[in-house]
């Protein structure tokens, strides 16, 4: 400081010397707070005085003692009346249906002691196939959710069922126009319970509106179609989120992969479809295409006609005469598609009927309809029409409706006009909600009569015409709520009992069947006939189409544009208030627990917008605060903002979690449109919010020994493509890393697990990580533990960028291409038959298994964290605090019902102990006891891990590498000189976890090639 | 009652060698469905108990009634049956449970058993009665050596008292010339003084202090080890249910109450609708059982102490032990048959199930899932297969 001319004050007050500054100047810490000043310093060590620590240490060691005199009493309380088919400890399974609005799957749902705790696939349905997404895997814990209305509220105060029904019965005998706001209904029965509604109230209408709307499709092809991927060799989508968001993307996922699974076996399949992705985002499915380009939402609708021209051209149809729009590689999707012709699909995400009607005739040139698209079969997930709810709100406002009900809808919170809706409410008479809780629109109707959750209920499903399933109560209704087919039958003055109904309705008009069939269908869960396929294309006007998409939308924008989206995790936000949602990874971003103002790279130099600092982003009056996330491969001049976050009145939670973008959707051609070309202003705050995101380091950094991928023609030519095989030098030359090594090995006598991940058939989509936390009573930690990265999923999906910097060049290599191509991989304990962490271990706690599994042993540690430390994989979890417990980790799991969640087999882990992936091991005991008391070895595909079984893809194949007959054994046989590597194999810790390589349907990859062949485009 | 069995069933065995027509093995299989489904309502004999008594049903029911009986009594009685329906009224309206899963062969080989158990008295006993004879002690052979060797001891003990005595008044005569010099001091002094220099001697000193501190040392770690331990727990229950009465005397099968104890992790407490299936007819009046309708009416579950409380963190699972490894109950519960209370007979610690699993034998005869693995095993041991060697001692196959 001497020498320097230059003087630093710390704050104004050293320049002036303040008294107070003077007084604290060499005390870092300031005054210790005394022991009155806080309550419990004394117990946090604050401040104590020497007698309070007697006292403390007085009353801790009679505590102590006490407590070791006498061990409390247990009490073990049987049934009163065992039911015949419970037994306790012994699970039973449910076949039933998932249904989220117009998301559907046919289940099986666990139950233990009458509660229902996992919910898996139903192999059976030819719908969904036994696949199932993270939503409907989490939707068991919205059961179990404490927030959801308890009974029946008269404004807003506990009442009873008899004079709430009385009350509404007098209200809906006043007449007037009665509406029934819904979501889409896929329940047939449930249809003719409104139909007996509106029988006795000939006044109502249903008004049927999607968050999600695909009105737009509905309308150019009269109705929803089915999509059949899994017979397509090129798959173009325009905006499309097939695998993470759009219609039923567990199902499309599933047939997608079919395309995707490639064999290095002799005669193994080696052949695959080529997808293609233009889009804004860069959504879940684009991250898994082969190609994919960019385009602003203000060109949609021209990149639909720009392809239906390069088709037409080709096939020799007539031409659209509308603007050229410049988009890469969309003349090579259309070559794709004619030369695949017949086995072509083209999608769009678009809610422009305009646009679907020119994506329907792109179909039909391509030859679409009959093989991958099926008209015949009409889907019903989506039924919504937004002119309808345009109207229904219209009217509303004008005070012409007398009388509404919300059946399980919110759309003060999620319609784009919320707003005024609620103004509205007010003016209707009366108005009833059967919304779980005391929502945004719920919370603003005078009579609440709460629906019960679909695990509590009876219903029926028929997603696509002619496929059938029903739902049965797994449980009997924790609060005093009511199925509101129930309540509609009560209020229509019948007989409200909705399970005898729903049967009478089955065996007279579906099945046409007796007792038993219905018994049999009961326990199957679907009942399917099927429809006739039908090959015929809708017919669109394309003229129409043409003049709408030429006055809607513009080649080339300079402006900023909005595009609103949903994320594979939190969706419409129907399930907000759950926790395993709210703390599951985006597939592409990684960030969980808020939505986010993304932009591109470019785009946020431009607006100096930075990664986790805020930004107010205001179009037409209207603006939020997000913090802002920069999106690789995102369209330059866009920003993207999810829906489903900003809940108001959802529980703890969900309020306040990010910000509400459903104000910003917009309307074009008389649909809700999810992007908003207004005035898109976006200005940074200086605030710094950080995002949760649980993977930071964003691209593959050169990294061949994690993550290995190759073209598909080279793969062709040879099967070890791609494949990184490190070598050591030795004394005697060099070797290959796996020849090396300390240890002798183990050997398995009887079994040795293992499992098998395909980065090939891998979409991202997340549904194993809930599934796994289900499984495993994985806490929920929270966004600051999330930010902390002390979050507690046993399994992660790994998503990596690539990125166009030289190798060498290691700076550069961090920052992600301009349109990165992704990579997604599970990574879980590997199991290593060499485990790091085995050898640090202090006191055993972590120990190698006869049947090849790595185990954690939680009542041995003692926390030392020296196996996290040695792990390569970093999968090892430290429980930093007692998460069940703590009313700090507020996430259903602290409180008796939702812990009622909790799989009984598996240890709930206390503070300071580590935790990691057990391979589902209680499964694999309960498996093995079940073949011992059969006396017969465990059959393959009998033990599932709840990764595998939960895989929409079957991406993960677990099983007993010692059976040779088993699916595991065979794949590795066959991929052994093929596609199976180790990650990271050059440390040789022989995992018992393989992956195979990733093969993309391009061409050669390489700046030059790629370069050339932008330049072509 | 033991002895009764070993009895009947030794006569049971003779009687087969010359009764061949009867399969034996079919009379083992109807004992054990018996036993398990039968017994806690019908007795073999004549004697009514819930239901009637079984003896000579074979020959008062044709066997096609019988089989249409024991898979669903509601339809015989539904069909309109007098035979049936007499029935149904004579024993208070209370219904059969039915068993549809039992083939005919199995429901013949009940009949079988009824039949051989009511011959059994009536069978020739003269060659077999010494064979009987034999037989009991052997099975009290245990309790029996025990007394024995209790005797011998107590036999060596007065022996060795004995040769002491001798030894001490042999010596106390030689030592009686010098003792007579010291005589003048009394004794009491002569002690004291012996006690102070013993007091004064270094080594004496720190011999006892090491002995006192190594005892309370020793008496702090037992009494450590013995924290959580409830070996001997033996807490009153709501109801005074007496397994000597149920288990013991009347040998109800222990699945028949504990009803998953075959079939998966917990034996499960029964309910009170399976107390009913017996005492809806049986001591209805006895205050413990009136107990039992109170909870009923009431609508309150009967809350039972949990006697054997294993921590959350070890899984173990009844099914493993009881049906593969084919394990007693006994075992780890000890003498449940003799219990009027039950008690934790064992400790329920690690280091018990761990030593257990070092010394057990596998089951694995006739299971084909250990098939490779015993093969595996001989090839390299000539020791029998332990619980050890397939991984009974690893963390996760109890803690996960």
């Amino acid at each position: 400081m001497e020498n320097t001319t230059k003087r630093y004050w710390r704050g104004i007050e050293e320049l002036t010397n303040d008294a107070e500054f003077v007084k604290y100047a060499d005390r870092e810490f300031g005054d210790a707070p005394s022991a009155d000043e806080k309550e419990g310093a004394i117990f946090d060590g604050t401040g104590s005085h020497r007698r309070d620590f007697l006292k403390v240490l007085g009353f801790g060691m009679s505590a102590v003692a006490l407590a070791a005199c006498e061990a409390p009493v247990k009490n073990t309380i049987p049934y009163l009346n065992k039911p015949e088919d419970v037994e306790p400890t012994i699970a039973n399974w449910y076949a039933s249906t998932f249904v989220d609005g117009g998301e559907y799957a046919s289940i099986l749902v666990k139950t233990r002691e009458g509660r229902p705790i996992k919910i898996e696939g139903n192999k059976a349905s030819s719908v969904s196939k036994g696949a199932l997404s993270a939503r409907a895997q989490a939707s068991v814990l919205s059961l179990y959710d404490n927030e959801k209305l308890k009974g029946p509220q008269i404004a807003g105060k506990a009442a009873d069922w008899a004079s709430i029904d009385k009350e509404i019965i007098s209200g809906l005998a006043k007449g007037g126009q009665i509406r029934i706001v819904t979501n889409s209904i896929l329940s047939p029965t449930t249809k003719k319970v409104i139909g007996d509604f509106i029988a006795k109230y000939p006044t109502t209408k249903v008004v049927t509106y999607d968050a999600n709307s695909l009105s737009g499709l509905v309308a150019a092809n009269g109705v929803l179609p089915s999509f059949d991927f899994s017979k397509a060799k090129t798959i173009v989508s325009l905006g499309a989120d097939f695998l993470g968001t759009w219609i039923s993307p567990s199902e499309f996922a599933a047939q997608w992969a079919k395309t995707r699974r490639v064999s290095s076996a002799k005669d193994g399949n080696k052949e695959m479809s080529r997808h293609y992705q233009f889009e804004t985002i860069m959504s879940n499915t684009g991250a898994n295409a082969d190609y994919r380009a960019t385009y602003k939402p203000s060109q949609e609708g021209l990149v639909a006609t720009a392809l239906y021209n390069a088709v037409a051209a080709k096939v020799g149809a007539p031409t659209l005469s509308t603007s050229a729009v410049k988009v890469e590689y969309l003349e090579k999707a259309a070559a794709d598609l004619v030369a695949s012709k017949g086995a072509s699909i083209v999608v769009s995400g678009s809610n422009d009927a305009s646009v679907q009607a020119v994506v329907a005739a792109i179909n039909g040139l391509v030859g679409a309809y009959g093989t991958t698209i099926d008209l015949g079969t009409p889907a019903n997930y989506r039924q919504g029409s937004d002119a309808e709810m345009n109207q229904f709100i219209n009217e509303a406002k004008s005070g012409a409706i007398a009388a509404v009900i919300f059946y399980n809808a919110n759309p003060v919170y999620n319609h784009p006009r919320g707003a005024e809706l609620a103004e509205a409410l007010p003016k209707i008479a009366l108005t009833i909600a059967t919304n779980d809780r005391a929502d945004e629109t719920a919370s603003l109707v005078k009579y609440n009569t709460p629906d019960s959750h679909f695990l509590e209920s009876w219903n029926d499903a028929e997603p696509k015409k002619g496929f059938f399933s029903l739902t049965q109560p797994t449980i009997s209704t924790i609060f005093k709520t009511r199925q509101i087919q129930s309540s509609l039958l009560t209020w229509a003055g019948l007989n409200a009992d909705y399970a005898a109904y729903l049967e009478s309705n089955w065996t007279s008009n579906i099945l046409k069947a007796g007792k038993v069939q219905w018994s049999q269908v009961l326990h199957d869960g679907v009942y399917e006939f099927g429809s006739t396929a039908s090959a015929a294309a809708p017919a669109v006007n394309l003229a129409d189409a043409t003049a709408a998409i030429s006055k809607n939308y513009k080649a080339a924008s300079d402006k900023l544009e909005l595009a609103v989206y949903e994320k594979v995790s939190m969706g419409t936000g129907s399930q907000a208030n759950n926790p395993w949602l709210q703390e599951l990874p985006e597939p592409v971003s990684k960030a969980c627990w808020t939505n986010y103002l993304a932009v591109s790279q470019k785009t946020a130099a431009e607006l100096k917008l930075e990664q986790d600092k805020e930004a107010e982003l205001t179009i037409g009056g209207k603006s939020i605060k997000l913090p802002v996330l920069v999106q690789p491969g995102q369209a330059n001049g866009t920003i993207a903002v999810a829906i489903g976050y900003g809940r108001t009145k959802a529980g703890k939670s969900a309020d306040g979690v990010g910000a509400n973008a459903y104000p910003f959707i917009s309307t074009v051609n008389g649909t809700l449109a999810f992007f908003n070309t207004g005035d898109v202003a976006i200005k940074a705050t200086g605030e710094e919010v950080k995002i949760a995101q649980t993977q930071t380091h964003n691209t593959v950094m050169a990294r061949e020994a994690v993550v290995q991928e190759t073209v598909l023609s080279e793969y062709k030519k040879n099967v070890e493509a791609g494949r990184f095989k490190p070598e050591i030098l030795t004394a005697e030359g060099k070797k290959t890393a796996t020849d090396i090594s300390l240890w002798n090995g183990h050997k398995y006598n009887n079994h040795a697990w293992g499992m098998v991940i395909d980065l090939n058939t891998c979409t991202g989509c997340s549904a194993c990580v809930v599934s796994c936390s289900a499984e495993n009573n994985v806490p929920v930690v929270g966004r600051q533990e999330v930010i902390n990265r002390r979050e507690m999923h046993w399994m992660r999906i790994d998503r990596y960028y690539s990125s166009d910097a030289d190798v060498e060049d290691l700076k550069g290599l961090e920052v992600a291409s301009e349109n990165p191509e992704v990579v997604f991989q599970p990574m879980l304990c590997q199991h290593c038959n060499n485990a790091p962490c085995e050898t640090v271990c202090p006191v055993l706690a972590t120990t190698h298994s006869t049947e090849g599994l790595n185990q954690m042993t939680y009542n041995r540690c003692i926390g030392t964290r020296y196996c996290a430390n040695n792990c390569p994989y970093k999968v090892r979890r430290f429980n930093w605090f007692r998460y069940f417990q703590t009313d700090d980790f507020d996430f259903h799991l602290n409180n008796d019902l939702g812990r009622m969640v909790l799989n009984p087999d598996v240890t709930v882990r206390s503070r300071g102990v580590m935790e990691k992936c057990s391979m589902c091991v209680q499964r694999i005991q309960a498996g093995k006891l079940e073949a011992k008391k059969e006396k017969r070895r465990p059959k393959d595909g009998e033990i599932q891990v709840a990764c595998a079984q939960s895989c929409p893809t079957n991406a993960i194949t677990f099983g007993d590498m010692n059976d040779p007959e088993s699916e595991i054994s065979q794949v590795l046989a066959a991929e052994k000189t093929g596609r199976s590597f180790g990650v990271i194999e050059e440390i040789n810790v022989k995992p018992n976890i393989s992956y195979l390589v990733k093969v993309r349907n391009k061409e050669r990859e390489g700046k030059k090639a790629e370069g050339e062949a932008k330049e072509h485009a | 009652m033991k002895r009764l069995k070993i009895v009947a069933l030794t006569m049971l065995l003779g009687m087969f060698a010359s009764v061949v027509r009867v399969n034996a093995q079919d009379v083992a299989e109807g004992e054990q469905i018996f036993k398990n489904n039968c017994a806690a309502c019908h007795n073999t004999s004549a004697e009514p108990l819930v239901g009637p008594g079984l003896q000579g049903v074979g020959q008062r029911r044709p066997l096609d009634w019988i089989v249409k009986w024991v898979h669903n009594p509601q339809a015989v009685i539904a069909s309109g049956d007098k035979y049936a329906n007499d029935l149904y009224n004579k024993f208070g309206k209370a219904q059969m449970t039915a068993y549809p899963n039992y083939s005919e062969a199995q429901i013949k080989s009940i009949l079988a058993y009824i039949d051989a158990q009511n011959a059994a008295p009536a069978a020739p006993a003269a060659g077999v009665a010494p064979a009987a004879g034999a037989a009991a002690p052997a099975a009290e052979s245990n309790g029996g050596m025990l007394q024995y060797i209790l005797i011998a001891l107590l036999g060596v003990m007065v022996l060795v008292l004995v040769a002491l005595l001798s030894i001490v008044t042999t010596l106390s005569k030689l030592a009686s010339v010098s003792a007579e010099e010291a005589e003048s001091i009394p004794l009491l002094q002569r002690i004291a003084e012996n006690g102070k220099k013993l007091a004064a001697n270094n080594a004496f000193k720190t011999g006892a202090a090491l002995l006192i501190t190594l005892l309370i040392g020793k008496a702090t770690i037992d009494a450590a080890y013995g924290v959580g331990i409830h070996q001997g727990y033996a807490p009153e229950q709501p109801i005074h249910f007496s397994h000597k009465l149920h288990a013991g005397d009347y040998q109800i099968n222990c699945g028949y109450c504990h009803t998953g104890v075959y079939k998966g992790k917990g034996a499960n407490v029964p309910s009170p609708n399976i107390c009913m299936n017996c005492h809806n007819t049986i001591k209805r009046e006895s205050p413990e059982i009136q107990k039992i309708y109170r909870a009923i009416e009431k609508d309150e579950p009967i809350q039972w102490i949990r006697v054997h409380n294993l921590p959350d963190l070890a899984y173990f699972n009844h099914a493993q032990h009881t049906n593969v490894a084919g394990l007693e109950c006994q075992n780890c519960h000890g003498e449940i048959q003799k219990m009027e209370v039950v008690e934790q007979r064992s400790t329920l610690t690690m280091g018990w199930c761990i030593d257990c699993h070092r010394k057990t034998d596998v089951n694995t005869k006739g299971n084909a899932y250990y098939d490779k693995l015993v093969e595996i095993h001989n090839k390299e041991n000539k020791e029998p297969l332990k619980v050890a060697n397939i991984g009974g001692l690893e963390c996760s196959k109890c803690h996960y």
